[in-house]
């Protein structure tokens, strides 16, 4: 995909200098070519410049919780807005833990729906099938909110987490009072909001697997699993960087989790208790946050979301780069 | 104005006359059929009368457009406080940090009243719960746990109480609701004065939060043994039970729109002059508790005259006709003695030093 759309880029490079109208109009077509060169560049700079701007600004707007908790801010636990004393911990870890419970649901269903379409779907199911689960990501997300709400969280109340509970109560995970809402059922309602993504990306991977590549394992003998396998392990870094895009899609998500995680800024080992991430807190508290370093502790709060997903984007980087290095060795094994 | 003022200065003598009523009438736009819009912004609560209002009082005004945000309570203090909008909505009164941070003198005029009523979910409950304070700062401060609890029982002999757990649905976005409620529980518990104190948002010992009213209404209605606190519209029109709270007098009081005028009454006598006043936990024996103003924060000096006369006159109008309808939009009207005293705010609003309400 990246290449592809590089090469691209170059030919309409190329193109006016050639013989098209820009050249006419500015009388040499080295001249449109160094200022296309200089609009585009501008461009490019202009969103790096943006990036760069937002987090001055970020960090402007939350120097006093800064200066008041110094990088303490990160591991405090507290969150009194009558005392004004702030601490991200709980959201941070709220934010993570949701997230992840809801990447480890999603991934196997979607690697399983990508596989099924790919591998084994006629055309005649396939089609309907990849529509109805593109379908699943144009739902607004405030619609999955009040489903959760009133559909998925009594539901889990009364018939799930009661048996979760009598198998596995012996774990502090799924220890408590389970009320429907927190982080276990935002992670189930994140899980449903980014089978969508991450399917739709390791379907298109697996198609642009060469065929060859099961094709000559299955004529060596491999059953249709195997070959499968074999189109999995060439696939795997886009896999990777698919389960990434959904990771960072959870990570922001606000509005369904706010309704369905019970927003309490606390870290409790049970997956049964309400739980707040930092999405849902800006949401929930800037409007009538009216203290000054209130407002700054949630800009810093933003700063923190910011980092966490420019940290994301990096390691899935560095996966992708990992595993297409390790890809071509496998190749040659 | 203030360009047309100093145009005017600078005109000719001779042509003073004939110029300064085609400057009144080009700067002031108080010649019929020029549109006048006056631009609001703060609380959800009073949203749905304001607005009735403003339609209302379109019918009669029809140069007059309102336009009014609903974003909460501290985005209107903020707003009017910056001069960004030309009326604010708030329901708590603004902190004395706020007032001084504004570009002049903020009036709070008082509107009509709300009250945050305690909903709950049991079912198979055979009558109403009452409460005494002393339990719902038990409840909220997580000391009570079980429906059963001998607190509640002792208020409640006829009621046949679960064991079950208490959940605790508390707001999760910053609200006005929220201030009134806690407000109200730091007057009445020092353990909690002491362990959460009053906000807009805070520190919640137990529970967990929903988005907006709407949210812990829903969240009460469809998960048995929780226990909220809702501005009573939301329970009316959802048609959940809410609890007779035992006021300052000894009584227990049921949540309606008498007894909440009947707070708001009870307190007019010791109103301060500037109007920010808690009414929650008031002395009246009628008086439901845990009640409060909604106000509208108007500038004393407003910057542009025709502007200001139409925010004064409608500002009459509302809390003199605009009252009329609170009821049926169960709303407490304002008590006929603090109506008087809005009177005299809205009387000595001014342009350039001069009283603008004449009529």
């Amino acid at each position: 995909m990246k290449s592809l759309s590089t090469n691209s880029n170059r030919s309409t490079v190329a193109l006016p200098s050639t013989k098209s109208m820009p050249a006419k109009l500015f009388g040499s077509g080295r001249l449109a070519d160094r200022l296309f060169k200089l609009i585009t560049l501008s461009f490019a700079l202009a969103i790096a410049g943006l990036v760069v701007l937002i987090i001055i600004q970020m960090a402007r707007d939350s120097m006093l919780s800064f200066e008041k908790f110094g990088f303490s801010f990160i591991w405090r636990e507290i969150w009194d807005p009558v005392r004004s004393e702030f601490g991200a911990l709980p959201f941070i870890y709220g934010t993570a833990v949701s997230s992840i419970l809801g990447v480890l649901i999603a991934v196997p269903v979607s690697v399983g729906v990508a596989i099924f379409l790919v591998e084994h779907a006629p055309r005649a199911l396939a089609t309907p099938i990849s529509f109805l689960v593109q379908l699943l990501a144009a739902i607004p997300s405030v619609v999955y909110g009040l489903w959760g709400i009133f559909v998925l969280a009594p539901l889990l109340r009364d018939s799930v987490y009661p048996r979760i509970q009598s198998a596995f109560g012996f774990l502090p995970l799924f220890q408590g009072n389970p009320t429907g809402l927190g982080l276990l059922t935002a992670g189930i309602i994140l899980s449903i909001m980014i089978v969508p993504i991450i399917t739709a990306v390791t379907t298109d991977v697996m198609r642009a697997v060469p065929r060859a590549q099961p094709e000559a394992s299955l004529a060596l003998g491999a059953t249709k699993w195997e070959a499968t396998i074999v189109v999995l392990q060439n696939a795997r870094s886009g896999i990777t960087g698919a389960v990434i895009l959904g990771l960072g899609r959870a990570v922001g998500e606000t509005m369904a989790v706010t309704m369905v995680i019970g927003n309490r800024p606390d870290i409790s080992a049970s997956l049964f208790d309400p739980a707040f991430t930092i999405a849902s807190a800006i949401a929930n508290e800037f409007s009538e946050a009216t203290s000054e370093i209130y407002r700054h502790a949630l800009v810093e709060l933003g700063l923190i979301l910011f980092i966490i997903t420019f940290a994301i984007n990096a390691i899935a980087r560095l996966l992708v780069w990992g595993a297409t290095r390790g890809h071509g060795k496998a190749a040659h094994a | 104005m203030i360009n047309c003022n100093a145009a005017r200065q600078h005109l000719g003598i001779s042509l003073l006359t004939l110029l300064a009523v085609l400057g009144t009438s080009a700067c002031s736009s108080s010649q019929p059929g020029s549109d006048i819009r006056l631009q609001g912004a703060g609380a959800t609560f009073p949203n749905p009368i304001y607005q009735k209002w403003f339609s209302e009082y379109n019918k009669s005004h029809p140069n007059l457009k309102f336009d009014y945000q609903s974003i909460g309570s501290g985005a209107g203090i903020t707003q009017i406080s910056e001069g960004t909008v030309d009326f604010g909505g708030t329901d708590a009164p603004m902190k004395e940090e706020h007032l001084k941070a504004a570009k002049g003198p903020i009036l709070h005029i008082p509107t009509v009243l709300g009250a945050d009523v305690i909903t709950y979910n049991l079912p198979g409950l055979s009558a109403e719960l009452k409460l005494t304070p002393e339990t719902i700062a038990g409840i909220f401060l997580g000391t009570i746990k079980k429906w059963n609890d001998p607190q509640i029982a002792a208020s409640n002999p006829d009621v046949n109480l679960p064991v079950s757990d208490i959940t605790v649905i508390h707001r999760s976005d910053g609200s006005g609701t929220t201030f009134v409620f806690t407000d109200y529980l730091s007057k009445v518990s020092p353990e909690w004065k002491e362990k959460v104190g009053a906000n807009t948002s805070v520190n919640w010992p137990v529970g967990e939060g929903a988005k907006g009213n709407e949210g812990v209404t829903g969240r009460v209605k469809q998960s048995p043994n929780t226990i909220g606190y809702v501005e009573l519209i939301y329970a009316e029109q959802n048609k959940l039970p809410y609890a007779a709270v035992r006021n300052a007098a000894g009584e227990f009081v049921r949540p309606s729109l008498e007894s909440i005028t009947a707070a708001a009454a009870s307190v007019a006598g010791q109103m301060p002059d500037d109007l920010r006043v808690s009414i929650t936990n008031p002395p009246g024996a009628n008086a439901y508790p845990i009640a409060s103003f909604t106000y509208l924060l108007v500038y004393k000096e407003q910057p542009d005259q025709a502007k200001g006369k139409a925010l004064v006159d409608f500002l009459w109008w509302a809390i003199h006709d605009g009252e009329q309808m609170a009821k049926d939009m169960l709303y407490a009207p304002l008590p006929t003695e603090v109506v008087k005293k809005a009177e005299q705010k809205v009387d000595s609003i001014t342009h350039q030093a001069k009283p603008l309400r004449t009529s």
